[in-house]
């Protein structure tokens, strides 16, 4: 893979002062910051690994085959709402509320793709198409934070760091889930899988939950789906997610005002 | 192929199609114009609106108990919620919940 040279983000003059440690980041090719994130991202292999194991087991048990499981892990490449898939696939829900509720989840990828262009809108239309199909978690959240504690870096040398993070995160993922698919029609239905699920989107929410407006999301996130679960399945989803989503923006707002309040 | 199969083939197309344009919006097409404020608000709160929402009815009826509400099932959410809130470390949260899962439905049977 080649990277166009670029301009660097910031004139030299700027800010003449740099650590030897910066200088050594920004000295980086293009190949050594690509080797420099698919590093940095090993540590995540603990989590997605076993998450993509996972997904392969739900999704042999919920009767996909090995084409689907791959085509989920390829073509989606987005765990939270390949989980919601299959899930709802199992509940025989209706397409339309499937895809709904697998969208839902993903819309924060919208947030990533709008707090990326600063730092890479500057690469060329067909990098970019790339680096959106790559864009999940990981990728974000590693190259986030190396663009913003270098923000000297070029474009090249962050598009570099970003395929690699994407490339150490994206292929375990696929094979992770083909490895589970294996796996799951090996294990016995009295190890309990069903529940992976949930505690597994438990303790994806747990660590979010650090603010009043995340608590007050997921409380009424819940609230909702327990008091709609009457309702045809999956819609109750679909009714819960928005007013959370408002609420969790209300209070933020709310919050906002008191703070602000209580600086005048 | 079955109408299972269609189904399924025909959710992961349109889930990788509507994804990928949700990935590519701004960097694609958007560009350098900021997010309006109120949707960069309501977008903070997706993971936290949708996934509760998701697994709330399988904690508390779970399929595998027919429905009824259950002691080990309850206990397992709710150390996997504890401990993902205190660590905020999301493979220790599940750990330590399966545990508790497998651990109760060891000593229940």
């Amino acid at each position: 893979m080649t990277f166009p040279e670029s301009p660097p983000a910031v004139t030299p003059e700027a800010d003449p002062v740099l650590t030897p440690d910066e200088r050594r980041v920004l000295a980086r090719s293009p190949a050594e910051c690509l080797r420099h994130g698919v590093i940095q991202s090993l540590p995540f292999l603990l989590v997605l690994v076993p998450f993509g194991l996972l997904f392969g087991v739900l999704a042999a048990e919920s009767g996909l085959d090995l084409a689907q499981v791959l085509g989920f892990s390829v073509l989606v490449l987005a765990g939270a709402s390949q989980f919601t898939a299959v899930q709802l696939l199992n509940d025989h829900a209706p397409v339309v509320i499937i895809l709904l509720s697998a969208l839902a989840v993903n819309l924060r990828m919208a947030m990533y793709s709008a707090s990326l262009v600063p730092w890479l809108g500057g690469a060329s239309p067909c990098q970019r198409g790339l680096l959106a199909y790559l864009l999940i978690d990981q990728s974000y959240a590693l190259s986030i934070q190396q663009f913003e504690k270098h923000p000297r870096l070029r474009v090249d040398q962050r598009l570099a760091y970003f395929f690699g993070t994407a490339l150490c995160s994206c292929i375990p993922w696929v094979i992770a889930s083909a490895v589970g698919f294996r796996l799951g029609r090996a294990i016995p239905e009295s190890w309990a899988l069903d529940f992976a699920l949930p505690i597994t989107f438990i303790a994806m929410v747990a660590p979010m939950l650090r603010t009043p407006a995340h608590l007050a999301a997921a409380a009424v996130s819940i609230i909702a789906t327990l008091g709609f679960s009457t309702l045809p399945s999956g819609l109750g989803i679909l009714l819960a997610a928005p007013l959370a989503m408002a609420t969790g923006a209300l209070v933020e707002r709310r919050m906002e005002r008191i703070a602000a309040r209580g600086l005048e | 192929m079955s109408g299972f199969d269609m189904k399924v083939w025909f959710v992961i197309l349109t889930l990788g199609i509507g994804t990928y344009l949700i990935r590519w919006s701004f960097l694609g097409v958007i560009g350098k114009r900021p997010v309006p404020e109120w949707a960069a608000r309501a977008l903070r709160y997706t993971a936290v609106a949708v996934l509760p929402a998701i697994a709330a009815p399988l904690v508390v009826w779970p399929a595998a108990t027919g429905g009824q509400p259950d002691p080990v099932r309850l206990s397992a959410a709710a150390v996997a919620l504890a401990t993902g809130i205190i660590t905020r470390n999301v493979l220790l949260a599940i750990v330590a919940g399966m545990v508790t899962l497998f651990g109760m439905l060891y000593l229940w049977a």
